[in-house]
């Protein structure tokens, strides 16, 4: 079961899970994905250390994608 | 335009964040060099006219020597402040919600390695390897230790959200730093750049014992 989080207040809240074969909850995923990315959110797929990609489409095969806010300058 | 971000989205794989910054060089090795022997050189610049006033005082009448000392003090104190400058960027704040923090670090404990998650246990930094050497990321700044491990750059960066927790504003910048090292390192304000041993100096146990393993680690990569 792959999953959508947000990393919040909360410390993260899942949005989303789906898996591959599952249309109907990868389509609920892609909706979750898109709104965040609308506010601003970026979704990244981690693949160990030092690798992580941006995306800006759900990847139906990441195992977990998450949601971060921009970074700046201190 | 999102409620997030105000700047356009950089080249395909690059830190969005740059596009806040466009006016800034992008990072490299060289430019990482270059920036060194600046500081270097700018350190000497404020350090050495207090010592030769000091010498010439102590020279032409030994009688100045409390203003001798004084120059020398102030010769002292200057670089001094600059690695204290370097070592705030590692400073840690209290946790805000003590279930927040605990659901936070064990998300950051699923993007580390074993060794990485007990290092971050032990003293809340997350050490990561990467092109331009070894990264030591804390909640609001990341220290770089150069390969051979003997200089360090020290990056104010944060997410600014004062409610996020501990563990997710270290994994922000992870995650940041993953995507687009250099473009990391660009997005970020440099606080300090000189000697490993004077920020060693300045850090607070047990963020000092974090930054042993990434020199270690550093020396084997230079």
């Amino acid at each position: 079961m792959s999953q959508l989080i947000r990393m919040d207040s909360s410390g993260h809240t899942t949005l989303a899970e789906w898996t591959a074969d599952d249309p109907a909850s990868v389509e609920a995923a892609v909706a979750a994905l898109r709104a965040e990315l609308e506010l601003g959110y970026f979704a990244v797929v981690s693949h160990g250390e030092g690798r992580a990609e941006q995306v800006r489409e759900l990847p139906v095969d990441a195992p977990l994608v998450i949601l971060r806010r921009p970074i700046a300058g201190g | 335009m999102s409620a997030l971000t105000d700047g356009t989205l950089p080249t395909e794989g690059a830190l969005p964040e740059l596009g806040s910054v466009y006016w800034r060089p992008r990072v490299t090795d060289a430019s990482l060099r270059r920036t060194g022997r600046i500081w270097t050189t700018i350190t000497v610049a404020h350090t050495v006219p207090f010592v030769a006033v000091a010498g010439l005082l102590l020279v032409l009448n030994p009688v100045t020597a409390a203003v001798a000392l004084m120059a020398l003090a102030q010769a002292w104190i200057i670089p001094e402040l600059y690695a204290a400058r370097g070592a705030n960027v590692l400073r840690s704040r209290a946790p805000v919600d003590e279930h927040a923090e605990r659901v936070s670090v064990g998300l950051l404990g699923d993007l580390l390695d074993d060794r990485a998650r007990d290092l971050h246990r032990a003293t809340g930094m997350v050490l990561e390897r990467g092109a331009l050497g070894v990264w030591l990321i804390g909640e609001a700044g990341a220290v770089l230790v150069r390969p051979g491990g003997r200089r360090v750059h020290c990056y104010c960066v944060k997410v600014p959200a004062p409610e996020l927790p501990t563990g997710d504003r270290v994994a922000h910048l992870l995650l940041a730093l993953r995507t687009d090292e250099t473009g990391f390192a660009t997005v970020a304000n440099l606080a300090f750049s000189g000697a490993r041993w004077r920020l060693s100096r300045r850090l607070k146990a047990p963020v000092r014992d974090a930054l042993a393993p990434a020199v270690a680690a550093a020396r084997r990569i230079g």
